[in-house]
C-alpha cells in the first residue's frame, strides 16, 4: 500500500497546464464562495443566538441592491472563466498538423491500439513525446471511454461510428489508461498503460515490433478480394482508391462527399448508402465480416495510397 | 395567520392517527396525511435498503482488489444503490411524506383536490417498489442507474426490464402527486391566501410539480423504447440494429437533468421554511426565493447536455449547454445568500431542524460550486465519469436534499405525530451526519482529480488512503442515520409523556395554528389569511437597504 497521500496526476499533455490552471481558478473561486457562506452562517447563527424566549426581531423585507449583486457577480465570474474552458475543449478537436495517427478499438473488456506504422498492441500504448497524437475510435459493443488522467482528456468510444480527439504528450513516462464509461462486468479490468517516450526509444521500440497496421490493411484488400475491383488505374468495376482519403467524391445523386473515415467505413460495411458517380451499385456489404479492427486497418492503408499518390504528383 | 385556536390543548377532538385503526383505515384512507404516514415508512424502508447497498460498496473499495465480491455483484451493489435512492427514496422523498402532508393545509384546505388519486400515487409506488425488489432478487441489475444504451438493451444479463419497469410504474405516481399539487395550490386556497403569501415550501413545491408533470413523461418513453428494443429487437438506439446510443442519452437526461431538481428544490423549501421559523424573522427576500424556484425549473430544462460533453455531441451544443449551466447556477446562489442573509438580526435558535437546515447551506454551496466546476468544458473532459462527479453530486443530494428532509422531518415530527422527540440525541444525529458525511465524500474530490473513473470495482494501489477515509467517514454517516431511527420511533413509544403542543417552536403558517398530530378534517372552521407571510414583526418596518 501507497503512503503518500497524492493530490495533483501526472501532467503529461499540451492540455494539462490549462486544464490545471482553470482547475486552480475554480477552487479559488469555490472556495472563496464556500468560505464566505461558511463564515456568515457561523457569524450570525453565534451573534444572533437566541437570549431570551420573548425576543421579537425587526421585520426586513429584504434588498434589491443585495439581489442584484449576489445574482450578478457570482455569474460575471464564472462567465469570465467560461472562454478558457471552451479553449481547452476546442483544442482537442482542432487537427494539428503532421498529427500520428492512433487507431482505437475497444471491446468487452480490451483496448486495441494501432498506429499506422506500428506494430498491434492490446491494452498498451506507445508514442513518441512532443507529436500530436489523432485518435480516431469505435467500439464492438457497448459504450466505452478513453480516458487517460495525465492527458487529462476523454472521450466516449461508440459503436457504429468513429469518435475522434486530438492531444500532444509533452512529459516521458507511463500513465494509466482507463474505460470511463461503464461497460459491464469487467469495467474496471479495461485498464492499460500509455508509454510516452523519447523519440529515439520510440524508434528502437518500432523496430522491435511485428507487422505495420498498413501492412495488415494490405493483406485484408487482398483477402476480402477488394483489390479485384478497386484496381489503382481507375480501370475496375470499383471507383480507383488512391489519393480517394479526403478528397471530395461526386455521388451519383449529385451529391458532392468528403472521403474521410467515416465515408470509407460506412462504404465497406453498406455500400449502396452512397454510390459513386459513373459506377453501379454492385459491392456486396461486408458488414459483420470483417471487425472494426480490420476496418480500421483496411481504412489505414487506403490513407496510405493517398500519400503514395500525392508523393507521384 | 391567527396565533391562538380553540383546539389548542383541548382533547375534544379526534385526531387523523385516531380515526380509524384498522389495516382497511389505513390502505383504504383517502385522508392525505394517512397517505403522507404510508409514503414515510415505505421511503424509510428503501432508504434503508439503498444504505445497504451503499454500505456494500464503501466496504469493497477499502481495499484496491475487487475482493470482498465478484466485480459483478459489485456493479449490482452500485446499480441498486442508485436506482433505489434515486427512484424510490430522493423523487418521492419530501414531495410524498412532508408535501402530502402540509400542502393542504398550508393551502387551508381539507385535503389535496384529488385523494383517490393521492392513494393511486401510493399503490403505484409501490407497485413499482415490489417490482424493483422482484428484480433485485432475482438476479439484481448491473447496468448502471442511467440505463444506458446498448449495455442495457442488448449486453446485459440482469434483470433490466423488470427494474426498469419498476422505474417506469413509479414515474407515474411522481406524475400525479405533481397533478394533485398544481390543482390544490391552484383552486385550493384559503380566502385571503393569495400567491404572495404563500409559504417558500409551497411556491418550491409548486415548481417542482411543474417538472414532474413536463418531464417524467419523457423518461417514461425513454424506459419504453429500451424495454421494446430489449425484448422485440426494436432498434432504437443499438447501432447494430440501426439505432442510436447517442440519442437515448439525450432522452435520458432531458428528464434527468431536471429530475435532479425534484429532488433538490423541496428541500430548498423546507430549508426556506426552517431557517425563517427558527430565526424567528420574515425570510429575506421572499419574491426571490419564490421566484429562483420556478427559475429553476425552467431553466433546468436546458442544460441536459452537460452530461455529454464527451459523448460525442457537437462540441457548439456542448458550449451553449455550459453558458445554460452556469446561468442555473444563478437562481440557486441567490437562494443561498438570501437564507443567510434572513439569519441577520434574528434570534436564531440551534434546536434540531435549523442545524439541518444550517449543514444544508454549507453543504449545497460545495455542491453548488463543485457543479459550477464540472460545467467547464475543458475541465469537464478530465472530471467526466470519475468520484468527482460522484463527490459532486452526492453533496447536492445527500448534503442537500437529504439533510433538508431530515430537518424537514424534525421539524414537522410533532406536528405529524403529536409527540417531541429527544432533543440532545437529536442534535447529536445532527452532527454525526456532518461530520460523517464529510469525511466521505470530500476525499472523492480529490480521487476524482487524480483521475479515479467510476463505477470501479478494482483501482490502482496509489488511491487506497482516500478510499479507506471515505469507508470510515461513511461507517460515522451511516450511524448517524441510524440514530433518528431510533430516537423517533422512542417518541411514538414514550405516549403522553412526550406530547407535543400545538407551536413547540413558536413558528408562523397555517399549520402551528391547529392541534398536533392534526384533525382528520385539518381545520375545525376554514380558515382566514390575514396577515402576511411569516409576520413574526409585530410592525411592519421598511427595506433593509
Amino acid at each position: 500500500m501507497n503512503k503518500t497521500l497524492p493530490l495533483l496526476p501526472e501532467s503529461a499533455s499540451n492540455l494539462a497546464a490549462d486544464v490545471d490552471l482553470l482547475m486552480i481558478l475554480l477552487t479559488v473561486f469555490s472556495i472563496f464562495f464556500t468560505i464566505v457562506i461558511f463564515v456568515a452562517v457561523a457569524v450570525l447563527a453565534v451573534k444572533y443566538h437566541r437570549k431570551s424566549e420573548d425576543e421579537v426581531p425587526p421585520h426586513i423585507h429584504g434588498s434589491l441592491p443585495l439581489e442584484i449583486a449576489w445574482s450578478i457577480g457570482p455569474f460575471l465570474l464564472v462567465l469570465a472563466m467560461l472562454p478558457l474552458s471552451a479553449k481547452i475543449m476546442m483544442n482537442t478537436y482542432t487537427p494539428q498538423p503532421y498529427a500520428m495517427e492512433i487507431f482505437v478499438t475497444g471491446k468487452q473488456w480490451m483496448w486495441k491500439l494501432q498506429h499506422p506504422e506500428g506494430p498491434r498492441e492490446i491494452n498498451e500504448l506507445h508514442v513518441p513525446i512532443g507529436k500530436p497524437l489523432k485518435f480516431t475510435m469505435i467500439s464492438e459493443d457497448v459504450l466505452h471511454s478513453f480516458y487517460v488522467p495525465a492527458f487529462r482528456v476523454k472521450k466516449d468510444v461508440l459503436p457504429g461510428r468513429y469518435t475522434n480527439f486530438w492531444v500532444t504528450p509533452t512529459k516521458v513516462g507511463t500513465y494509466h489508461l482507463f474505460c470511463a464509461e461503464y461497460c459491464g462486468t469487467q469495467h474496471s479490468g479495461m485498464i492499460g498503460k500509455v508509454h510516452v517516450m523519447e523519440q529515439s526509444d520510440y524508434e528502437k521500440w518500432l523496430s522491435g515490433g511485428d507487422e505495420s497496421m498498413t501492412a495488415r490493411g494490405e493483406a485484408l484488400f487482398n483477402q476480402y478480394g477488394c483489390v479485384t475491383c478497386h484496381l489503382a488505374d481507375g480501370k475496375g468495376r470499383g471507383p480507383a482508391l488512391v489519393g480517394v482519403y479526403n478528397s471530395m467524391v461526386k455521388m451519383q445523386t449529385g451529391a458532392i462527399v468528403k472521403a474521410d473515415e467515416s465515408y470509407l467505413r460506412e462504404s465497406i460495411i453498406n455500400p449502396r448508402a452512397k454510390i459513386v458517380e459513373k459506377y453501379s451499385s454492385i459491392m456486396p456489404t461486408f458488414q459483420g465480416q470483417i471487425s472494426e479492427e480490420g476496418l480500421l486497418q483496411i481504412i489505414a492503408y487506403i490513407k496510405s495510397l493517398e500519400q503514395e499518390g500525392e508523393a507521384q504528383q | 395567520m391567527s396565533t391562538t385556536h380553540a383546539g389548542s390543548h383541548a382533547d375534544n377532538y379526534v385526531s387523523y392517527l385516531g380515526n380509524g385503526t384498522t389495516w382497511q383505515s389505513w390502505l383504504l384512507t383517502k385522508d392525505h396525511k394517512r397517505i403522507a404516514i404510508l409514503y414515510l415508512i415505505s421511503i424509510s424502508v428503501f432508504f434503508l435498503l439503498g444504505g445497504i447497498f451503499a454500505a456494500a460498496v464503501r466496504l469493497e473499495l477499502l481495499t484496491p482488489q475487487s475482493d470482498l465480491m465478484e466485480a459483478e455483484t459489485y456493479n449490482k451493489m452500485f446499480t441498486m444503490h442508485g436506482v433505489v435512492m434515486i427512484f424510490f427514496f430522493l423523487i418521492p422523498s419530501i414531495p410524498a411524506t412532508l408535501g402530502n402532508f402540509l400542502i393542504p393545509i398550508m393551502c387551508g384546505a381539507k385535503d389535496l383536490a384529488f385523494p383517490k388519486i393521492n392513494l393511486l400515487s401510493w399503490y403505484l409506488y409501490i407497485i413499482g417498489g415490489v417490482l424493483g425488489l422482484y428484480a433485485a432478487v432475482n438476479g439484481g441489475v448491473e447496468t448502471g442507474w442511467t440505463f444506458y444504451t446498448p449495455y442495457s438493451s442488448t449486453y446485459s444479463n440482469s434483470a433490466v426490464i423488470a427494474t426498469a419497469m419498476g422505474a417506469f410504474v413509479a414515474g407515474f405516481s411522481s406524475i400525479l402527486t405533481g397533478l394533485n399539487f398544481i390543482v390544490t395550490i391552484h383552486k385550493m386556497r384559503a380566502p385571503g391566501l393569495t400567491w404572495g403569501r404563500l409559504p417558500l415550501f409551497v411556491w418550491a413545491h409548486y415548481a417542482t410539480s411543474l417538472i414532474q408533470l413536463l418531464g417524467t413523461p419523457v423518461i417514461a418513453i425513454t424506459l419504453v423504447l429500451m424495454m421494446l428494443e430489449r425484448a422485440f429487437r426494436i432498434g432504437f438506439f443499438d447501432p447494430a440494429l440501426g439505432g442510436d446510443p447517442v440519442l437515448f442519452q439525450h432522452l435520458f437526461w432531458f428528464y434527468s437533468h431536471p429530475a435532479v431538481y425534484i429532488m433538490i428544490l423541496p428541500g430548498m423549501g423546507v430549508v426556506s421554511e426552517i431557517i425563517t421559523a427558527f430565526s424567528r424573522k420574515s425570510v429575506f427576500g421572499y419574491k426571490f426565493i419564490a421566484g429562483s424556484s420556478l427559475g429553476i425549473a425552467v431553466i433546468g430544462f436546458f442544460v441536459w447536455g452537460h452530461h455529454m460533453f464527451t459523448s460525442g455531441q457537437s462540441v457548439y451544443a456542448s458550449m451553449v449547454f455550459a453558458l445554460i449551466t452556469q446561468a442555473v447556477a444563478v437562481p440557486s446562489a441567490i437562494k443561498v445568500f438570501n437564507w443567510t442573509a434572513t439569519m441577520y438580526k434574528g434570534s436564531v435558535s440551534w434546536d434540531t431542524p435549523m442545524l439541518y437546515a444550517l449543514g444544508f447551506i454549507g453543504l449545497f454551496t460545495i455542491g453548488g460550486v463543485t457543479g459550477v466546476t464540472v460545467a467547464m468544458l475543458g475541465v469537464d473532459l478530465h472530471l467526466h465519469d470519475t468520484y468527482f462527479i460522484v463527490a459532486h453530486f452526492h453533496y447536492v443530494m445527500v448534503g442537500g436534499m437529504v439533510l433538508a428532509y431530515l430537518g424537514g422531518l424534525h421539524f414537522w415530527w410533532p406536528k405529524m405525530t403529536g409527540r417531541m422527540y429527544h432533543e440532545i440525541w437529536a442534535r447529536v444525529s445532527a452532527v454525526l451526519v456532518f461530520l460523517g458525511f464529510n469525511f466521505t465524500f470530500f476525499p472523492q474530490f480529490i480521487l476524482g482529480y487524480m483521475g479515479m473513473p467510476r463505477r470501479y470495482a478494482a483501482y490502482p494501489e496509489e488511491w487506497q488512503v482516500l478510499h479507506i477515509m471515505s469507508t470510515v467517514g461513511a461507517s460515522v454517516l451511516g450511524f448517524g442515520f441510524i440514530l433518528p431511527g431510533i430516537y423517533l420511533t422512542a417518541s411514538l413509544l414514550r405516549g403522553k409523556a412526550a406530547q407535543a403542543p400545538m407551536n413547540p417552536y413558536g413558528a408562523k403558517g397555517l399549520e402551528w395554528t391547529i392541534p398536533s398530530p392534526p384533525p382528520t378534517e385539518n381545520f375545525l372552521a376554514m380558515p382566514t389569511v390575514n396577515e402576511e407571510v411569516y409576520a413574526y414583526a409585530e410592525t411592519e418596518e421598511k427595506a433593509l437597504v
